[in-house]
């Protein structure tokens, strides 16, 4: 095969991010006319194959290992590095998961090829695919070329392709590697995930969502928003700045590492827009952005926009958001 | 305990972002550069735990123009011993796996416990310098590190994982750990530290100097502004005219 795409599971569900993957991987195949194969690594996979061999893709290549049964990076990366090296594909392709940037630079590391992470598209320019990626936290894009020989390893951001668009095939060959793993290799001991705090503030079913972000400037600020939250009936989210700092608790937190919204509005205040908080919002309806600077990136994607002080403009639309 | 820092000097985040003329690049001398906010996370935990242990070093380790000599006496002032630079003109011409490269020939010798570095930078936000190095020198690796603690030998890391999750990961030193923004509140420099930190000692490195490093294995071909994908109606005028409008459309919508 010459596209190999990466599976990533629990032992029972395959991530989200893996079915956009594999998306990513049929479409690449399809403009390049190559041939591609999902790999799924694990203790035990047999309950994850059959679902991902109904898709269009020419094989399912399984690498189980006792080893493999709870994630580790360096049982991922050594497991990684041996399939592409003996089978040699062209393209390595990955959701940019937390689990993925974990291990895949180590993989870039052993087998000393390109790692290009984050991408949110490619296109096709004189016969090979230009990836393109958010730099400068979303404030600018930027075509980037792989160099040397391959295979090239490449990771795409969450919703770059859509899981719906999985095409389904006719049945794909399944096929078992050998992987020679040992105990010394796996240098970290994991514990079993935890939730950190019991979740009591519902974002994912709310209509109305304010966002408060860096530009609220302190603690003792907050009680702007959620007076105005109170007259408009919505919940209070942020971006990540605010839960560090201690404004708000943790699970108020949109983004990558928080919660995924989709209310029919998302009002966001003093939230310049970095793609880690967007990535949790793209489903708003509606987006009204209020923030300082200009060039703030979450200006975009809004529908309405304004440039000004938030702490001006909050206590007077609470205002008058109550007269009316 | 020998701890080393990677520190990367960045545009700051409220930057005015030009493009050069041929959308190559960025113009890089109408921007303002500070240390990347994540490094300034990892440079804290990295004094704590020195401090912690009572003994050992910091040492800071950037690569870049003259421009980063500022950052890496900012993290002297703060409480690092010494630093580290890589001469190189052009940073940005350098992809995570050169630039770890780099800094694998430099530092091999120092023998460092810990390695710690921010998760990713603010500019281009690869996120693999710290983990390619850790794999490049042998060393065990982590990610998304919200806290540590250490205990002998071994070092046990809290990791953040996705949607609220969280998990326990211990490992033998040495060690390459990534630390994620939050995880500490960073000091600023005291007027003793500032002075200090001038004699303090700061090698320069030629590229050229070390072997064992290779070309770049990527390269930006092309840089430019997103296309809006919306069609933003912006408000504008007095405070008084935003509120009337924002309200006006609030209470007609929502």
């Amino acid at each position: 095969m010459e596209i190999l795409v990466v599976l990533e599971h629990n032992n029972q569900t395959i991530h989200r991010m893996s079915w956009e993957a594999i998306a990513a991987g049929q479409s690449l195949g399809k403009d390049l006319d190559l041939s591609t194969a999902i790999l799924i690594m694990g203790s035990d996979v047999s309950t994850l194959t059959e679902e991902t061999a109904t898709k269009d893709v020419d094989e399912v290549l399984i690498a189980e290992h006792p080893l493999l049964e709870t994630y580790t990076a360096d049982g991922y990366a050594r497991t990684l590095a041996q399939v592409v090296e003996s089978e040699q594909p062209t393209y390595v392709i990955l959701g940019h998961t937390y689990m993925v940037r974990d291990f895949l630079p180590k993989v870039c590391a052993i087998l000393k090829r390109p790692l290009l992470g984050d991408n949110i598209s490619y296109h096709i320019k004189d016969s090979r695919p230009v990836f393109i990626k958010q730099i400068f936290m979303g404030k600018l894009l930027a075509e980037v070329l792989p160099q040397g020989n391959q295979p090239y390893l490449i990771t795409f951001q969450s919703a770059a392709f859509q899981s719906d668009s999985v095409r389904r095939g006719t049945g794909a060959a399944i096929r078992n590697l050998s992987i020679t793993l040992t105990n010394e290799i796996i240098k970290t001991r994991s514990e079993d995930p935890f939730l950190e705090t019991t979740i009591d503030v519902d974002l994912s079913s709310a209509d109305i969502i304010i966002s408060v972000g860096r530009g609220i400037g302190k603690k003792e600020n907050i009680h702007l928003v959620k007076e105005l939250a109170e007259v408009m009936g919505a919940q209070i989210a942020c971006s990540r700045p605010v839960v560090d700092a201690g404004w708000l608790p943790p699970y108020h937190q949109v983004g990558s590492s928080g919660q995924t919204v989709s209310p029919k509005l998302y009002f966001a205040l003093g939230i310049s827009g970095a793609i880690q908080h967007l990535v949790g919002m793209k489903g708003a309806n509606n987006v009204i952005v209020i923030n300082k600077d200009p060039n703030a990136p979450f200006f975009e994607i809004a529908d309405y926009g304004t440039v000004g002080n938030i702490l001006e403009i909050i206590p007077k639309l609470t205002e008058a958001i109550k007269k009316g | 305990m020998k701890i080393c820092v990677l520190i990367k000097q960045v545009p700051s985040s409220d930057a005015l972002i030009k493009l050069n003329n041929d959308s190559t690049w960025i113009k890089e001398d109408t921007v303002v550069f500070a240390i990347n906010e994540s490094d300034s996370f990892a440079l804290e935990e990295a004094l704590q735990i020195k401090e912690q242990t009572g003994e050992g070093e910091v040492v800071v380790v950037s690569l870049g123009p003259d421009r980063v000599q500022r950052a890496i006496r900012e993290a002297l002032a703060k409480g690092a011993d010494r630093g580290i630079r890589i001469k190189e003109s052009f940073p940005y011409s350098s992809d995570p796996f050169e630039i770890a490269s780099l800094f694998a020939a430099a530092i091999k010798d120092d023998k460092f416990d810990l390695i710690l570095s921010g998760l990713q930078s603010d500019d281009l936000g690869s996120g693999q310098t710290g983990v390619i190095l850790g794999e490049l020198l042998g060393m065990s690796t982590a990610t998304l590190v919200v806290e540590t603690k250490l205990s002998g030998e071994s070092i046990r890391v809290k990791r953040e994982l996705e949607s609220g999750w969280f998990q326990w990961v211990t490992m033998p030193l040495p060690a390459s750990i990534t630390i994620q923004s939050g995880i500490n509140s960073p000091r600023y420099a005291s007027l003793k530290g500032i002075m200090s930190a001038k004699k303090k000692e700061i090698r320069l490195i030629e590229k050229k100097e070390l072997s064992g490093s290779i070309p770049s294995l990527q390269s930006i071909e092309h840089v430019y502004f997103p296309q809006k994908t919306k069609r933003t109606e912006m408000i504008e005028g007095s405070v008084d005219q935003v509120v009337e409008k924002l309200t006006e459309i609030i209470q007609r919508n929502y």
